[in-house]
């Protein structure tokens, strides 16, 4: 293999690793800009990748495995609206508690499954552009979910942005109570936020249980969840940053594998800390800028509205 | 249309606040009898061999407060830190680094007999605990870093530590390979309290613990600035309460206990280090801290139902073949109800229309 194929594989993985911490984070983004801390990530995804791992095994239909990991994030992330928005429950606890329920569920689910081996979503190259040298098999030669989660990612930026029911969206996480007093639904925005959020923590973890890795095992989102929600921060609530720090994740996680497939004598267990210690890094790296997380932060983001009269 | 409202309480409602744990458990239980039925068992059953039949012999009590004291003792740090808002969710890392500085102690000697090592076995987990969770205090105190987020991540390191350990330094030179410290010698491990049991010794540290924590938050000024921290941040500010204190001081008590909960664990009934020394003890103290209301005689008996969970879980696993993520289940499921149940104590429900523009001022 010559030294620009295995920069080309390189950065290819490195894509791939990164493209489930896109779609998570993504998803929380738009959660938080609602005001909603929804620390229920890892349950979410969990879910997401035992139903569509076992909709895809039982079906042999990989589209509708994904159907199936969207509707199970976006059940996972119902109950976390009702709970936390409706009955006005503590939002930290709440989300816990689905990333607890989310681990034992899906562990419950799955169990029948963990030998299990199915096809996995193959790439998908784009004629003419995935021949260019280096760019085309890095860009162009992905899998489906690889290009959606950057479409997915420009459109959301977009809505945030530049669209009316995107301003309303982050009234909501930004004045509650003056959004409500306009005459906005607070708690209806809240919800399709929470909604959307689960959606895409299921898209997350049917990347991982039918793409990436393409098989079912018990907690096989290894904190990736919680790494999203570090991004989201990382990125100071901007879809565009996401995508940078989803994809410098994977770069870390590749680095991770491929020194040891490189046949350097440093223990893998100790490498395996590498993609948790640089959240660590990189949260503690934007964190310290008080007024750059006051400034970006959702100023309801984690408060319980409750419309009055 | 008749929907139901909620609507606000004037003031908290003390009933619905010592009631919902218990409605809780009813409604998780009620919900883990529909699970077991779906699943083609009968709930009866399927009930007895979860609750009933772990407990029925000396040796299964035994097992509760074997399992019910690590829970104890992380959730009573765990209490500490959640009353102000300190969110530390990485008590199973800070157990983990505690079994790792106890059993390396043990370890490094392995002739040691004296009376002093278990209490020094001790003491370094506490250390051990304490120093990993000294970083998500620095980190927030110092650099304003999120405490859920680092304290989680570093039980990931934690583990993988641990792992790494058993698999290179510290592994067993007999062992086969097995990924497994060698095993701790009589000086090492707890001596068992009662014939017939694997009850030890360290069942009895969170019975010190206990009314230690307790004269802590309910009895000390320092547990009086706890409160109001947490009930209002912008009064403790102004009263000139320091948050770093608080913090530091949540992190540090909940890394001690969950640091010793290792010790206990490891120099109990394992009796060498594995990879796998905790089936989740330090994620399950969160909902066990819930669950007894943040006070410590609640959660003496949230912590005896968890270990009951546990229990049950295995129990089904062996009697009926269900899988142990049962008990993962129940436990969220728990967790959930609390919450839901807690909206009682703020809120009642209000069915019929202008109710509300009746009643509020």
């Amino acid at each position: 293999m010559s030294e620009l194929d295995l920069l080309a594989a390189v950065l290819a993985a490195t894509l791939r690793a990164g493209t489930p911490l896109v779609l998570a984070a993504l998803g929380e983004l738009v959660t938080e800009k609602s005001g909603v801390l929804n620390l229920g990530v890892e349950g979410m995804m969990l879910m997401g990748a035992v139903a569509g791992f076992i909709a895809a095994a039982a079906s042999g239909d990989l589209a509708l495995g994904i159907a199936a990991a969207l509707l199970a994030g976006m059940a996972m992330a119902l109950l976390f609206g009702v709970l936390a928005l409706t009955l006005q429950a503590n939002q930290v606890a709440t989300g816990l508690a689905l990333s607890i329920f989310g681990t034992g569920l899906s562990a419950f689910l799955g169990r029948g499954y963990v030998d299990a081996t199915l096809g996995g979503v193959t790439p998908l190259a784009i004629p003419g552009l995935a021949q260019v040298p280096l760019l085309g098999p890095v860009l162009f030669d992905q899998d489906i979910l690889v290009y959606a989660s950057v479409i997915l990612l420009v459109a959301v930026h977009r809505f945030l942005a530049r669209s009316r029911f995107g301003l309303v969206l982050r009234a909501a996480g930004e004045s509650p109570d003056a959004a409500h007093a306009l005459g906005y639904p607070v708690i209806r925005i809240r919800y399709c936020a929470v909604m959307f959020g689960g959606a895409m923590s299921g898209l997350a973890g049917a990347y991982l249980s039918l793409a990436y890795t393409p098989m079912w095992t018990e907690n096989m989102s290894a904190g990736r969840g919680w790494i999203a929600l570090a991004l989201v921060v990382f990125a100071t609530w901007k879809p565009l940053r996401v995508l940078l720090g989803a994809y410098i994740f994977g770069g870390v996680s590749i680095l991770q594998l491929n020194i040891q497939g490189a046949g350097f004598a440093f223990p893998p267990d100790l490498l395996a800390t590498l993609p948790y210690l640089a959240t660590i890094v990189v949260l503690v790296l934007i964190s310290r800028d008080v007024r750059r997380i006051r400034l970006n932060a959702p100023a309801a983001l984690g408060k319980p509205f409750r419309p009055q009269t | 249309m008749m929907l139901p409202r909620l609507e606000q309480r004037a003031e908290a409602f003390w009933v619905a606040r010592y009631l919902s744990p218990f409605l809780a458990a009813a409604l998780a239980l009620l919900c883990g009898g529909l699970l077991f039925a779906s699943l083609g068992y009968d709930p009866l059953v399927a009930f007895h061999a979860f609750f009933i039949k772990p407990v029925s012999s000396l040796y299964g009590l035994g097992e509760v407060a074997l399992k019910a004291s690590p829970l104890l003792l992380c959730a009573l740090g765990l209490a500490v830190g959640f009353r102000c808002k300190v969110w530390n969710i990485g008590a199973e890392g800070q157990f983990t680094t505690g079994a790792i500085a106890g059993g390396g102690l043990a370890l490094a000697f392995p002739h040691g007999n004296g009376l002093w090592l278990l209490p020094a076995m001790i003491l370094a987990g506490a250390l051990g605990g304490m120093a990993w969770a000294a970083i998500p205090a620095f980190l927030r105190t110092r650099f304003n870093t999120s405490e859920i987020l680092s304290s989680l991540m570093l039980s990931y390191v934690a583990l993988l530590v641990l792992s790494y350990l058993v698999h290179g330094p510290w592994r067993d030179p007999a062992g086969f390979n097995f990924p497994q410290s060698r095993q701790f010698e009589d000086a090492a491990l707890f001596p068992i309290l009662f014939a017939g049991t694997r009850v030890n010794l360290s069942c009895a540290l969170p019975f010190a613990a206990l009314p230690a924590v307790w004269m802590l938050l309910e009895r000390s000024f320092i547990g009086f600035q706890i409160k109001v921290a947490g009930l209002a941040p912008a009064a403790a500010a102004y009263a000139g309460f320091k948050e770093t204190h608080l913090v530091w001081l949540s992190l540090l008590l909940g890394g001690a206990f969950a640091g010793i909960a290792g010790v206990d664990e490891v120099a109990g009934p394992i009796g060498q280090l594995l990879p796998n020394i905790s089936p989740g003890y330090g994620f399950a103290a969160i909902i066990v801290a819930f669950l007894g209301r943040l006070h410590p005689l609640g959660i003496l008996f949230a912590s005896l139902l968890m270990a009951l969970i546990y229990l049950g879980g295995e129990s089904v696993q062996v009697s009926l073949g269900l899988p142990l993520a049962v008990a993962g289940v129940f436990q969220g499921m728990l967790l959930f109800f609390l919450l839901g149940c807690d909206v009682f104590v703020r809120y009642r429900l209000r069915f019929g229309p202008g109710a509300a523009a009746a009643s509020s001022p």
